[in-house]
């Protein structure tokens, strides 16, 4: 149990990080009581380096970064970096593809949501009720014309009463 | 390390002297351009059709037409 503590698993893409898991039940979990490290927007400089059990050369990287930067090389400041970070700002930052799933899911949703209503019109509702059939409506409106409803602005100023029709 | 301290106070009324005069303006603005835009043509239109409206006559188109339960049309 104490050895499987004490091994850093692999995970992710890299070797020798600081991701310590263990494996507990077949499951690999996160050891929480070290120290972790974290690509956080928020926190830009996690509690312990990426790369925590270093290879020779970066024994050796590590050695000439105690001297004077401007002697190193762009090359090297880069693997410095990524000893120290596993991801940039903008690599945390990158966006993905998700959208066009979560777009795709809520048009092919509503597409069944649609023939779900439709058949919901021909095998769940009843009839109309009467009073909206073409006689009905017809006759409805012949007696709001015959009110004079909204003689100022509305439905009886559409009506010509002289011509008896539509103006 | 020498950059000058920020401004720690006065923000809110800062915002609120700037904003307020304009928010008033812009409101003033739009209850003037309703009125005149929406309510006087509104009572004008009224105000014309009450000037031709012959009430007798229209009662009795109505009434011939039969919608009043009071008075039925005259031929009854």
């Amino acid at each position: 149990m104490l050895n499987q503590r004490a091994r850093a698993v692999k995970y992710g893409r890299r070797a020798n990080n600081s991701f310590i898991v263990f494996r507990c039940a077949d499951v690999d979990v996160l050891d929480c009581s070290v120290p972790q490290y974290n690509n956080r927007l928020d926190t830009p400089l996690p509690d312990v380096p990426f790369v925590r059990n270093l290879g020779a050369d970066q024994k050796k990287l590590k050695e000439k970064e105690k001297g004077a930067w401007t002697s190193l090389s762009k090359e090297e400041k880069l693997a410095l970096y990524r000893l120290s970070f596993e991801l940039t700002y903008p690599e945390m930052k990158r966006g993905s593809g998700e959208w066009k799933t979560v777009l795709g899911g809520i048009f092919f949703f509503l597409g069944f949501t649609g023939l779900l209503v439709w058949w919901q019109r021909f095998s769940v509702f009843g009839d109309v009720p009467h009073t909206l059939s073409p006689e009905w409506v017809e006759q409805q409106t012949q007696r709001m014309l015959d009110m004079r409803v909204n003689p100022v602005h509305g439905f009886s100023t559409k009506w010509d009463y002289e011509k008896k029709q539509w103006k | 390390m020498s950059l000058p301290k920020p401004v720690m106070r006065g923000l809110l009324g800062k915002r609120l002297r700037f904003h307020l005069p304009i928010a008033f303006t812009l409101s003033v603005i739009a209850a003037v351009a309703f009125k005149y835009a929406v309510t006087e043509p509104r009572k004008q239109a009224y105000a014309d059709f009450y000037k031709q409206y012959d009430a007798m006559k229209e009662f009795s188109a109505m009434r011939e037409a039969g919608v009043f339960e009071s008075v039925r049309p005259s031929g009854e």
